[in-house]
């Protein structure tokens, strides 16, 4: 059997993310929490962030999935702790766009992400990598509705009141 | 290229007859192509292909219109598919036979056709064991009209709880709709008495027999069916063709879906009166290609004998059942005996994931199916969010199971 192409997409960082994945804990605030589904496979993932103010403090990681999307969340962890929601949205929106076929942008280190380009050459696999990422870009809309909503408070509540 | 030589003494192992598929022909990552994905598609016999060429170079022509030559033959030849069907199901007449898309198709087709005979509240019994295509269009119905949906339950074994079925049949229920075939758990479905009780109960009775025509007999009258419903492309035919066979009464109470030519008998600016049956169902043009070829499948399985056929898929299941069983901690959904079930077998891998299963088997030139197969209720109630498939047609042979197994023991190393 050959092992080469199989390789290409299980890189050994991959399947280390996947025997081992980060952000599997509970944390102790859930300040955001966003689930997505790839319905061609039935997999599933929740994120949910602790916040200070707009940096992510923590991650969480929940799901059930294949190696691919298992060790994409784990990557998700360890790379957005500690960036703003921006930030992370930035990345996300990046990768995404990598997976789609767009060369990565030398000015920016992927980290272990890099190692998941190779999942390209497996077009139908390429959900499987981007499920955790496309679940952060909805997370993070929340995250600023959410934001939009607590600065608006006041404002609309009196206009609610005047109603 | 007939299957007529063919030895038709058990074992039923027919390796000659790969000769016949151009695509199992084909190798795959550097390897012979294993197709196990049969339940999603068959692969097309020679004849068959070439039918379908045949129609577009000799005989073009659209149905139900011309007076010339090409559109009289090709007419006969559309016409000729649905006589063809009405012998092989032992459906009540050619007329009791609607041509359609697919499976799919004629499920919606049956749902929006009796949904003006549905009031809020009346019910409609199906399984926890369907395929989407025999859930979602009677989801749709109840959110448009009220009716409501009760399923049977299936015990840990994948077979239906006939003990259950007696409490959910009532005066309100209205349509028992079930698959003969379950497309996961492989489960052959005692159709036949669920529909008694069901005709009892005074409901009428509608078999999704996607995956079993063209693999073992099925006969609309043995069945107790009412409607029935199966597409080609699963049973060595083409694919864009589907068939809905009905009780004749049945089909002069259902209400068209779709409005258009050929299926009208009079039109004026501001209203229109309907064909009979099954025209009045086949508004536009049809897939006549695939029509004039699906004949050349049926002679296929026919010259084959469909016992034979089904002796076949039960060998290579059972076969299949032993070497899986084979392989530790692999859990194999379904009956336990392939005598009750269909060619198929799913199982779930605690190490491998079944996309990485499939992924991994694919290098090695092996084609299974991996996911929830369009049945998701199904695998909640399984506990489980996927898994892997293989399915299995006439070509199918030990060697293929043999090649499966081999891949999983090397997906298990590779993960591990
Ligand atoms: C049991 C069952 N019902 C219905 C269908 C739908 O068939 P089609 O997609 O050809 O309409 C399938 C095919 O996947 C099936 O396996």
């Amino acid at each position: 059997m050959s092992t080469s192409m199989l390789d290409q997409l299980y890189r050994e960082v991959i399947l280390d993310h996947h025997r081992h994945p980060r952000g599997r804990h509970e944390l102790e605030r859930i300040d955001i929490e966003e689930s997505g589904l790839n319905p061609s496979c039935g997999d599933e993932v929740t994120l949910q962030f602790e916040l200070d103010g707009d940096i992510i403090k923590d991650v969480a990681v929940i799901g059930r999935g294949c190696a691919v999307s298992t060790a994409s969340g784990s990557m998700l962890a360890e790379l957005v702790k500690g960036k703003t929601i921006e930030d992370a949205r930035k990345i996300a929106e990046i990768f995404k766009r990598i997976m789609h076929g767009d060369d990565p942008p030398s000015e920016m280190d992927l980290g272990d992400l890099e190692a998941l380009t190779g999942v390209r050459q497996f077009p139908v696999r390429v959900k499987c990598a981007l499920l955790p990422w496309v679940t952060l870009l909805r997370a993070a809309v929340d995250a600023s509705e959410k934001r939009a909503k607590v600065a608006g408070g006041e404002g609309e509540g009196s206009a609610n009141g005047d109603g | 290229m007939s299957a007529e030589k063919t030895s038709q003494e058990p074992p039923f192992v027919w390796p000659e007859l790969s000769g016949h598929f151009p695509a199992l022909q084909r190798t795959v990552n550097a390897h012979r192509l294993v197709y196990l994905d049969t339940a999603a598609t068959a692969q097309k016999p020679e004849t068959v292909i070439r039918a379908e060429q045949a129609y577009y170079r000799d005989l073009n022509a659209n149905v139900h219109r011309g007076i010339h030559t090409l559109a009289e033959e090709a007419t006969a030849a559309y016409e000729n598919c649905r006589t063809r069907v009405a012998t092989l199901i032992e459906a009540p007449s050619p007329s009791s036979v609607v041509i359609t898309r697919n499976a799919t198709a004629a499920i919606n087709l049956i749902a929006r056709g009796l949904e003006h005979t549905l009031k809020p509240g009346d019910e409609i019994v199906l399984t926890e064991m369907e395929h989407h295509a025999n859930l979602v269009p009677w989801i749709m119905l109840a959110a448009r009209n009220g009716v409501v949906l009760r399923h049977i339950p299936i015990t840990d074994g994948g077979e239906l709880r006939l003990d259950a079925l007696k409490e959910l049949l009532s005066p309100k229920t209205r349509i028992v709709s079930l698959v003969h075939v379950s497309n996961v758990l492989g489960t052959i479905n005692p159709v036949a008495e669920v529909a008694e009780a069901a005709h009892r109960a005074g409901a009428i009775v509608a078999v999704d027999a996607a995956q079993s025509v063209g693999h073992m007999p099925v006969s609309m009258k043995e069945l107790g069916a009412d409607l029935l419903v199966f597409s080609a492309h699963k049973c060595y035919g083409p694919m864009g063709l589907g068939f809905l066979a009905a009780r004749p009464d049945l089909l002069d109470t259902m209400e068209p879906m779709e409005g258009g030519g050929e299926m009208i008998n009079e039109v004026f600016l501001d209203r229109a009166t309907w064909a009979e049956p099954p025209l009045k169902f086949e508004a536009g043009t049809p897939n006549v290609a695939a029509a004039a070829a699906f004949p050349a499948a049926i002679d296929y399985f026919e010259n084959l004998g469909l016992d034979n056929v089904r002796e076949h898929e039960r060998m290579i299941t059972q076969y299949a059942l032993e070497k899986l069983a084979g392989l530790p901690g692999l859990v194999v959904f379904g009956p336990p005996d392939a005598a009750r079930r269909g060619g198929l077998v799913s199982f779930h891998d605690p190490e491998v994931h079944p996309h990485d299963m499939a992924t991994l088997l694919d290098q090695a030139g092996v084609a299974v199916r991996a996911g929830h197969h369009c049945a998701q209720p199904l695998h909640r109630r399984l506990g489980v969010v996927a898994t892997t498939r293989a399915s299995f047609g006439i070509y199918s042979t030990r060697e293929d199971v043999d090649a499966l197994c081999e891949g999983i023991r090397f997906a298990r190393r590779y993960f591990s």
